[in-house]
């Protein structure tokens, strides 16, 4: 091969490599350095230590349960809504595909504020709710509201990857399947799902890493009441001045979400394409 | 159980056998557009019919509609004497084999054959037994673990009968099981399937455009056009007595010429009275005469019932194509005599060469062989199958 060319090749790289030490690693470095420093830049483990106290464990254990929950709705929810997406006319397909991402298209703070409008006891829906006798049902700050409000943001992200990958499915498959004595429900079972299994594993990604390390939701709509990673991270920064703890949750939140996607990828084939 | 009876090798078809799928006016359209215009068709036990026609003929309507992808607008279609218009496709005993196979890519060979059976909650040494003679009678052996993404065609074809026959159904249905194969492996399958059929008895309703497979496997031909069937029979009655100008036209090569039938036993065409074999038309009715290339004897100019000059000679191996114009018709003569291009020739047909045919619908449709190459390529141009009708 042509030398000169390969030198062309290595410099279309550099800037993208720039990019990636500035943004990226340079970061994760400064991450590192304050997660195992105190504030007077001494080596400590301290801050990682500091993870163990019950009141941490429990931040990190409910942001889990939170996000798996978030994730497994967003999965029964989004699996048939992209099926019968992938169903529809190529046409019908693109309209609806821009109907599930359009709530997105508002500002994420304006679409949460709307749902403490909506869940309040005096909100909307449990004035709906009294007029017609029922009610009122207490929904803002519970759990339910802040996995709601997780589902509601980041269903499209479960919606597009099984989307993309079940209007792929040759349609003749399904009519084999049928032919071999597969009812509707086993024609799911057995050829949709495990041929939509990479778009289940792309989406659970999508939705579940959000989740986890989302902020700002809960304290909306849980009320403060059920803190999560997120919400404690940002805490550490913008009240509590202590960068160095902020960063050992920022760092034990990144293994978090390296396990899960090695558990992710385990479940997967080969040709999973799980996007990290 | 009856099931187990119908692998058994038995005799070629007996003449009294029964029914086994019966269509009963049956008509579908898509969109505004007939694809079935009410057409009837009985299928009788261990028969190979063959459903043959041009792309948009609507045989794989009737295809898919015996196997229940396609409920049909009106008609019944009867199954064993009984109507299964509301039964779907997954209660149906009838299995086919998919035009590009629709293999399922994410199970390997061993399970895509076994699918069908999983479904049934079958021990696994049945289903192990069932798999392995379905293999070796595909000549499969040994490909249980393979993926079936990186078999050829072939093999492909083979897992593609495999899995839609151990279901043991009492009719297979083959939409173009060979359209994607080369030639060389489509002749071998085509004699493996023929075996395969005889072997087990099923019933086999098998579609194509390719009408030297329907005459080369079948026992019974439909040759369809427009959504109609123009003609039932045999291989050899398809190709002798063609019903009307498109069954001539579209089975084989044919001069079809506008004559006038003057009496019985006496036609008359290009000018000419022949003797033929055809009688019980009415006196001077017009009708298409269909004279086949290979029927046509070239002879001195002095001693032919018609003259012509040549216009084009194409070898072809086994014989010459000639092209010869005869006022202005431009007929098409297979010869294993060479005559030169521009000569001038006599030609001679034996009555039983001629085969009159009443006048219809298709009637002028196929001229002569004047521009050749367009007829070629109207004869081939039937690759791209039905598509619209799939759905």
């Amino acid at each position: 091969m042509n030398k000169k060319s390969n030198i062309l090749k290595q410099a279309a790289a550099y800037p993208h490599i720039t990019w990636a030490v500035l943004f990226i690693i340079a970061p994760l470095i400064f991450v590192m350095y304050y997660a195992f420093t105190d504030r007077k830049g001494n080596f400590t483990f301290e801050n990682i230590s500091a993870m163990a106290q019950p009141s941490y464990l429990e931040v990190f254990l409910r942001s889990v349960c939170f996000a798996f929950l978030a994730t497994v709705i967003c999965l029964i929810i989004a699996y048939p809504v992209a099926y019968f997406i992938s169903k529809a006319s190529p046409k019908t397909q693109k309209i609806l595909i821009m109907l599930v991402t359009l709530p997105q298209w508002l500002n994420f703070l304006i679409r949460t504020y709307s749902w403490m409008a909506l869940l309040e006891d005096t909100g909307i829906i449990n004035t709906m709710l009294g007029s017609i006798g029922l009610g009122p049902i207490h929904m803002i700050n519970t759990p339910f509201a802040v996995i709601l409000g997780m589902v509601y943001n980041f269903l499209p992200y479960m919606i597009i990857p099984l989307h993309s990958v079940m209007s792929k499915l040759d349609n003749r498959l399904l009519v084999a399947a049928s032919d071999l004595g597969c009812n509707q429900f086993q024609v799911m079972t057995r050829v949709v799902m495990p041929l939509s299994k990479s778009g289940i594993i792309s989406g659970i990604t999508m939705v579940f890493v959000p989740s986890i390390s989302t902020f700002y939701i809960s304290q909306k709509l849980g009320g403060g009441n059920f803190d999560l990673i997120g919400d404690t991270i940002e805490r550490q920064f913008q009240t509590a001045y202590n960068y160095n703890l902020g960063a050992a949750m920022s760092f034990v939140l990144m293994i978090l979400i390296v396990i899960s996607m090695a558990i992710m990828n385990k479940y997967s084939d080969e040709d999973g394409g799980v996007i990290v | 159980m009856n099931e187990k009876k119908i692998l058994e090798p038995e005799g070629v078809a007996s003449c009294e056998a029964k029914k086994i799928v019966e269509l009963i006016d049956v008509a579908k359209s898509f969109d505004g557009e007939i694809v079935l215009d009410h057409i009837n068709l009985v299928v009788k036990e261990k028969e190979f019919m063959t459903l043959l026609g041009p792309s948009g003929c609507g045989k794989s309507t009737t295809l898919n509609i015996i196997a229940g992808f396609v409920t049909p607008d009106t008609g019944d279609v009867l199954f064993d004497n009984v109507k299964i218009n509301d039964v779907p496709a997954n209660k149906r005993h009838v299995n086919t084999v998919f035009q590009k196979y629709a293999l399922f890519p994410h199970l390997n060979v061993y399970e895509n054959i076994a699918f069908a059976l999983r479904l049934k909650k079958m021990s696994e040494e049945e289903i192990y037994e069932r798999v392995e003679e379905m293999l070796a009678m595909v000549n499969l052996r040994g490909f249980e673990k393979r993926d079936v993404n990186l078999l050829s065609g072939g093999q492909q074809q083979r897992v593609a009968i495999a899995r839609a026959l151990i279901n043991r159904p009492k009719v297979l249905l083959l939409d173009e099981p060979l359209a994607a194969l080369d030639l060389k492996l489509r002749k071998d399958m085509q004699n493996e399937l023929k075996n395969m059929q005889r072997k087990t008895g099923i019933t086999f309703i098998y579609v194509t455009h390719d009408q030297e497979e329907a005459l080369s496997m079948s026992d019974t031909v439909v040759v369809m056009a427009n959504g109609k069937i123009q003609q039932i029979g045999t291989p050899t009655d398809i190709y002798n007595e063609p019903e009307n100008a498109f069954v001539a036209d579209f089975i084989g090569e044919s001069n079809i010429i506008d004559g006038v039938m003057l009496d019985d036993y006496k036609a008359k065409f290009s000018g000419h009275e022949f003797e033929c074999l055809d009688k019980g038309f009415s006196k001077n009715e017009p009708v298409d005469v269909v004279i086949r290339p290979e029927d046509v004897d070239v002879v001195p100019v002095d001693k032919g019932m018609l003259v012509g000059e040549v216009t084009s000679v194409t070898f072809k191996g086994v014989h010459y194509e000639i092209i010869v114009d005869i006022d202005n018709f431009k007929w098409m003569i297979q010869s294993t005599d060479y005559v030169a291009p521009n000569q001038k020739i006599g030609i001679y047909i034996e009555p039983d060469a001629i085969h009159v045919m009443k006048k219809s619908e298709f009637s002028n449709m196929f001229g002569d062989y004047s521009s050749f190459s367009d007829e070629l390529e109207h004869l081939s141009d039937t690759n791209e199958e039905e598509n619209g009708e799939d759905e």
